[in-house]
């Protein structure tokens, strides 16, 4: 089909032009009177009716050019924005952002609109919408009126059409109506067309061959055609073709077209003018009304940055690639340690500056600003914030904080459970806040922001915060904690315990949380992403939930450490420390070994017990220890001596071996054997 | 890799292991590679013996051997390692030796005979005669079992 290649283009430009509506609609709400943001959303549903209309999506097509007629009245004045109206055009979006989504994934893009567009067309109607606007939108409906103007052709058609006539031929315009459930279009098409074939020459037929040969279309197609027949005659042949209703046949001059020719083409000269003066007063006037936060104009045009897209599996190859040559890299230095070559060492130097270079930017390229999760939550938490009848305000902050896009995929769900939790346990309801001198607005904070070797994703309210009472209670109900224990725990632990399965103080299951089984996932999630989460929280005055993610997922830096003959690494982001102690330092605890570490009291870990390692054992006088940390948990592993830091391809121990007990993966060494990645998480208990 | 569709042949892999000759058909196989260094994975059965860097990717490597309940493998010089596709997965088996492709007509494969047992049983999905040669067919999908943690 021609419009394949166009497909994917399509996809991405709508879904843009969607979420840049979402973003001007809440915008426009916060704003109703501001015309300069009625404007630009009015642009990008014009521009998606064009997109739709030419790829042959009628339903997207019909749908926004309704939008379109609201939007229009509302900047011309002669509608007020009210949020019951914006709640109208948001279903609309959200319908359009399904059909899209339909088309992304190998569908039609067809959806039955037909409530919202008769919603939107009362609104528009509601007021004193001019008349001429509905009868406007009859034409576009599916019945053949004798004067539209169905098909448009191109000089060189318009040639033959010439040529022909000055050969005494007529040009008929035809248009054929199929019954409407009829089965083999296709087929009815065909025939149609070889009975035309016989009479004369077909010309042009709208829509094309190829979509009446897919039967994309619905009852009506047409079709120009050259002859010497009367009109008649091709009338009656064609009826007598089945489950064909209506057959009519136009004669048109040289002129008719060129005529018609001339309006299209005026036609299409003029909206560019009508767009560009819109452009111009937006220029003018957004300067204005834009405050600190996110300014209201398309970023892509204001920053002048050139982009450029590309599809996301040659990044991914490019990294494959890029692994390897890091593996390699190590290879040759590990070579050139060996031979003591000058030169060669020279150039391996320069070769490992350089890829240190390219892996920089190799890196980065897979980076995405997390505005794209972020980007979603002010509609949600609009929505969420009317469903529950509280009054919120969403701040974000640092959005355009990189992720590894891995991580953005997997990082959405769990945000939007937290933010939803927030929304529904955390802040009150506006009477309980006026109550206690609070604001009746509440305030949730979504804060990005890079720090280390980490990405941190904060979630702060300033609701009721976490009731430490009532979780203990629950707590012990649910036997997670025993009665004892509880009074000597601290209030972050407390707090954490919500992280629990099964947890939750609701009482009343909501439809929008309650149930217990969505914070342990998130932090599930967030653990397998290689990150971790973090709650602090003041009774009354609100929470804070942090979650700490890693940059980068396929290098790491490590620990490689021996062990008997083996080597193992351990990922550096969880080592604390390494140190050097006695046999006589180790002290026994409750039959667990035990050091003390700059007073606390660190439970060791016998690597070579857990992994079974082949040795002699042998009575050393000194052990070497790498401290690991889980939260604010430590232990201390024991190795036989430290190899040295370095940075490593993580690579997966495959399907057959999925899981094994406190290896998380291997990786391949400078002298090419694969050495194991030691899981401290599962090591501390 | 063009998989002629001949109805009346088998191709596959001949390999010998303990003094008896096994096939794989050649489309589940990756690879016939020698002996190269091998890193012991802790806590999997004993018949696992590690993994390997197989051309950049860590494949795990079984012996057959000991799969099989007969021992151990002696690893010499002709030992070898077949590397086996199987759905997703690429798994490497440690064998004796292996050095023979052919083509066994479809209609000498016969099923196992019930021998009780032998824990081999599982494994065969049948016989086949060639000359004066016997040889079993592994059904690769119980040699091949992915390992749960715990095991």
């Amino acid at each position: 089909m021609d419009t394949n290649q166009y497909l994917e283009m399509f996809i991405e430009e709508s879904k843009e032009h969607l979420q840049a509506c979402n973003e001007h609609l809440l915008e426009l709400e916060k704003n109703p009177a501001n015309i300069a943001i009625v404007n630009e959303v009015f642009r990008s549903a014009h521009t998606l009716k064009g997109m739709s209309a030419t790829m042959g999506y009628e339903d997207i097509a019909n749908l926004t050019h309704k939008m379109e007629n609201v939007l229009d009245e509302i900047r011309n004045n002669r509608l007020h924005v009210t949020p019951e109206l914006l709640d109208v055009v948001f279903i609309a979006v959200d319908q359009l952002e399904e059909m899209v989504l339909d088309i992304a994934a190998g569908g039609t893009g067809k959806l039955d609109v037909a409530e919202t567009v008769q919603k939107l067309h009362l609104i528009e109607t509601g007021e004193e919408a001019p008349v001429a606007a509905t009868t406007l939108e009859k034409n576009v409906s599916v019945e053949i009126t004798a004067d539209s103007n169905w098909l448009t052709y191109d000089d060189y058609e318009l040639t033959v059409i010439q040529q022909s006539s000055e050969q005494d031929y007529q040009t008929y315009e035809i248009s054929v109506k199929l019954r409407e459930d009829c089965l083999l279009k296709a087929a009815r098409v065909y025939m149609v067309f070889e009975l035309l074939e016989k009479m004369g020459e077909v010309i042009k037929s709208s829509p094309s061959v190829e979509k009446l040969e897919d039967e994309d279309f619905d009852e009506i197609f047409y079709i120009a055609l050259v002859t010497t027949e009367p009109k008649e005659d091709v009338q009656k042949k064609l009826m007598k073709v089945s489950e064909v209703t209506e057959v009519l046949v136009n004669s048109v001059t040289i002129e008719q077209l060129k005529n018609r020719q001339q309006e299209a083409i005026d036609k299409i000269q003029a909206e560019p003018n009508v767009s560009e003066v819109v452009e111009d007063k937006n220029t003018s006037t957004e300067i204005k009304p834009v405050e600190g936060e996110k300014s209201s104009s398309p970023k892509n045009q204001n920053q002048g940055s050139k982009t450029i897209r590309v599809n996301i599996e040659r990044l991914d190859i490019l990294m494959n690639l890029f692994e390897e040559l890091v593996i390699d890299r190590g290879r040759l230095q590990s070579i050139s340690e060996d031979l003591h070559n000058s030169e060669l060492d020279e150039t391996v130097e320069r070769m490992s500056r350089i890829t240190g270079d390219l892996q920089n930017i190799i890196l980065n390229m897979r980076m995405v600003q997390v505005e794209t999760v972020f980007n979603r939550f002010p509609r949600m938490v609009r929505q969420l914030a009317r469903d529950l009848n509280k009054k919120i305000k969403l701040e974000v902050i640092g959005a355009e904080t990189e992720l590894d896009r891995t991580v953005i995929d997997e990082i959405g769900d769990p945000l939007v459970h937290l933010i939803r939790n927030s929304l529904d346990h955390g802040v009150e309801s506006p009477e309980i806040r006026k109550a206690n001198g609070k604001p009746e607005e509440g305030t949730v904070i979504l804060r990005a922001f890079h720090s280390g070797n980490h990405v941190f994703i904060e979630i702060e309210d300033d609701g009721a915060g976490i009731n430490r009472a009532k979780v203990l209670k629950k707590a012990i109900a649910k036997g997670i904690v025993s009665a004892e224990v509880a009074p000597s725990m601290s209030d972050k632990q407390v707090a954490e315990l919500i992280l629990s399965s099964g947890f939750s103080t609701a009482d009343v299951i909501s439809d929008v949380s309650g149930r217990g089984v969505g914070l342990d996932v998130v932090k599930t999630t967030i653990e397998s992403l290689g990150g971790s989460i973090d709650i602090s929280s003041t009774e009354g005055k609100g929470s804070l939930f942090s979650i700490q993610l890693p940059l980068t997922l396929s290098i790491i830096s490590v620990m490689l450490v021996e062990l008997g003959e083996e080597i193992y690494a351990v990922p550096l982001s969880s080592i604390i420390e390494t140190a050097i102690i006695r046999s006589s330092d180790i002290l026994n605890a409750h039959n667990q070994k035990v050091i003390d570490f700059r007073g606390k009291v660190v439970p060791l870990v016998f690597l070579e017990d857990v992994f079974d390692v082949p040795r002699e054992s042998t009575k050393e006088e000194f052990h070497s220890v790498v401290l690991v940390r889980k939260g604010d948990k430590l232990a201390g592993l024991v190795v036989d001596s430290f190899i040295g830091q370095q940075e490593i391809v993580l690579k997966s121990l495959g399907t057959y071996l999925s899981s094994v007990f406190a290896i998380s993966g291997a990786t391949i060494l400078g002298n090419g054997k694969v050495a194991l990645i030691v899981d401290c998480n599962a090591l501390i208990i | 890799m063009t998989q002629a569709i001949d109805v009346q042949n088998l191709k596959v892999v001949v390999f010998q292991l303990a003094d008896k000759e096994y096939v794989i058909p050649v489309s589940q196989v990756q690879g016939i590679e020698k002996l190269i260094h091998i890193t012991r994975v802790p806590k999997t059965p004993s018949f696992v013996k590690g993994v390997i860097n197989l051309r950049g990717v860590v494949t795990p490597i079984i012996d057959l051997k000991n799969r099989f309940g007969l021992g151990e493998s002696e690893l010499d010089d002709s030992t070898r390692i077949i590397i086996i596709s199987l759905e997703d997965m690429n798994v490497g088996v440690i064998v004796d030796s292996a050095n023979d492709v052919l083509d066994i007509p479809s209609n000498s494969i016969e099923p196992q005979p019930e021998v009780v047992g032998s824990l081999e049983q599982d494994f065969i999905a049948g016989v086949a005669k060639l000359d004066r040669r016997l040889l079993i067919l592994l059904h690769l999908n119980h040699v091949l079992n992915p390992i749960k943690s715990g095991v």
